[in-house]
């Protein structure tokens, strides 16, 4: 089983890494910013394997992003690894200290205070005008452990970084899905009581998995920023947010590369929509997510445990 | 006076204008079997639900081994030892038989449920299924609850409450919604479970066949209060138990 998860995550790297090669400009940012923003879905899926929705993981994406840039423009950090690896320690902080508030409520309760929070971030995020206010910053391109790219290996570089993570990352949550600790999630969104009375914290197990949602968010977040070189307020408004609940219904809670593959589906429809059809192009993805829903009540990744299913 | 491992002290419970509990006092000796019984509504299950941390008291003590548990959370009782089934059987609906049986053994392992270590374990499964076999519904392992009948529900929620260390064990009802042919092979199987376990057992039960073949003592509760508190045959030829509880003489 475990052995072949890895081989599974090695070839979905090379498969995926290959791209630095083929793929046009175009296309490989399209893809760095859809795997990023599916890093923060990942975080979403894996609340929603415990029964709940946060509307404001653009909270943790949005703080991971001015996090990076504001080490890179005040302490002349570039390096992409120590960038990531210090948003993410914040988001780690603040997912700590909000976690355990959040892991008291259910269902709309948590989904609009998890909103509330990301709000409050945008609104402050929007009347700092000593970082930016609501035309945000900008962040220069990383270097990799000393080294400066420009140009396409850049792009390429990014690429191959953002790849790495979400391998990494997809297989990890993979494996906490799969443990003792992922089957006591969905037993406790099933059934509470049942939980609690075999001795075990309902509200330890949430804010473990509020906590993993940050920290991927605040990953997504960095990476997004470095490929954009640019972060504003924007990252943490609430229709951000509802892009990544939108991925994360799409994928479902079955398939870690499922909510990848959304993210990239959702990434592909908006810049071909907004090309061909520019005003009604969130009415398109409308359709296709109802299309989703109805045809697959489980996401995407029913498909997946479909096709598994067969072979057995 | 010998203190038990249970002990309950002048326990009162309302709510609101209802009575749940009224000077409810009983010590449960080591390796008991007690049951309770009663009307609908007498307080049977508020005190099942007072002595696991559901429902506080209003006032009174309970000691589990001389220690005062009123106030605290349920998960922290049950690591105490005290388990408990549920009227109605409590089960993750979404998973199957062995997955429930294997949520009860990730929580009481030696280690603590992981987060790496895989929940489907060649040993954690071969675990699951030898409590399935020992409550005889192994045979269902791979199907979900909803497809279950009522007496097999009842053993795996029983089941799951013998993971872990089981000092006491509460059975709220353990054969209603049973269906009456099967409540003497399950009394038996889940009897000889928590007695070669050692475990002190206390159960709800509106069938006295059931209560004078497998306890030892009885309480009968009326309206919030314990009428009667003694062996079997004097509880049930006790005028007031028949008045108030079984109806008619036994
Ligand atoms: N959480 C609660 N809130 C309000 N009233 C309650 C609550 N729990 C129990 N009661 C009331 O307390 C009284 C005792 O209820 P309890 O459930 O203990 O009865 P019981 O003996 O278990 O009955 P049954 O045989 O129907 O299960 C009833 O009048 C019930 O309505
Ligand atoms: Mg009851």
């Amino acid at each position: 089983m475990q052995s072949n998860l890895i081989i599974s995550a090695i070839v979905a790297l090379v498969a995926l890494a290959a791209g630095a090669v083929i793929l046009p400009d175009w296309a490989m940012f399209l893809f760095a910013m859809a795997l990023a923003k599916g890093l923060v879905c990942l975080g979403i899926v894996g609340m929603m394997r415990g029964g709940v929705v946060s509307f404001g993981q653009g909270l943790y994406y949005c703080l991971g992003a001015y996090t990076a840039t504001l080490v890179a423009n005040n302490f002349g950090i570039s390096d992409i690894f120590l960038l990531t690896f210090l948003s993410a320690l914040v988001c780690l902080l603040v997912g700590i200290a909000f976690g355990p508030l959040l892991s008291n409520y259910r269902g709309i309760f948590f989904a609009m205070l998890s909103l509330a929070l990301s709000m409050v971030l945008y609104g402050s995020l929007s009347k700092m005008s000593f970082i930016g206010g609501t035309d945000g910053l900008n962040i220069a391109a990383p270097t990799f452990l000393g080294w400066a790219p420009e140009g396409r290996p850049l792009q390429a570089a990014l690429y191959i970084y953002v790849v790495t993570i979400s391998v990494i990352a997809g297989t990890l949550m993979r494996i906490y899905f799969d443990s003792e600790r992922g089957l006591l999630t969905l037993a406790t969104r099933d059934n509470e009581l049942r939980v609690e009375y075999l001795g075990a914290s309902v509200r330890n197990i949430m804010t473990y998995n509020y906590v993993f949602g940050a920290v991927l968010g605040g990953i997504g977040g960095t990476i997004a920023a470095l490929a954009l070189g640019h972060v504003d307020p924007e990252f943490a408004f609430w229709t951000t947010s509802g892009e990544f609940v939108f991925v994360a219904i799409l994928a479902g809670y079955l398939s870690v590369p499922a909510v990848f593959v959304s993210a990239i589906i959702l990434e592909l429809v908006r810049s071909f929509s907004n090309l061909y059809f520019p005003n009604t192009w969130q009415l398109a993805l409308g359709i296709f997510l109802l299309a989703v829903i109805i045809a697959l009540p489980n996401g995407l990744g029913s498909l997946v445990r479909r096709w598994k299913g067969n072979k057995a | 006076m010998s203190t038990g491992v249970l002990e309950v002290r002048d326990v009162q419970k309302s709510f609101g204008a209802v009575t749940a509990a009224k000077d409810i006092s009983v010590t449960v000796p080591e390796g008991a079997v007690y049951s309770l019984i009663g009307t609908n509504g007498a307080g049977k299950t508020t005190f099942v639900n007072m002595v696991t941390g559901y429902i506080k008291p209003d006032s009174g003590q309970i000691n589990f081994r001389d220690r005062n548990i009123i106030g605290m959370a349920p998960r922290q009782i049950t690591r105490m030892g005290i388990h408990r089934s549920f009227q109605i059987a409590q089960l993750c609906n979404e998973l199957t038989v062995e997955e429930n049986m294997l949520v009860a053994d990730a929580i009481h392992g030696a280690t603590g449920p992981s987060f790496l270590r895989n929940a489907h374990d060649k040993d954690a499964r071969a675990r699951a299924i030898a409590t399935l076999e020992r409550f005889n519904i192994a045979e269902h392992r791979d199907r979900l609850i909803p497809e279950l009948s009522g007496g097999v529900k009842k053993l795996l929620d029983i089941a799951m409450a013998m993971a872990g260390d089981t000092q006491i064990m509460l059975l709220d009802e353990p054969t209603s919604g049973v269906a009456a042919d099967e409540k003497f092979p399950i009394m038996d199987l889940v009897m000889d479970a928590l007695r070669s376990a050692g475990v002190t057992v206390i159960f709800v039960e509106h069938d006295m066949d059931i209560v004078t073949r497998y306890s030892e003592r009885v309480l009968a509760f009326y309206d919030g209060r314990i009428i009667a508190d003694d062996a079997p045959d004097e509880v049930l030829s006790d005028s007031e138990v028949q008045r108030y509880v079984t109806g008619a003489p036994a």
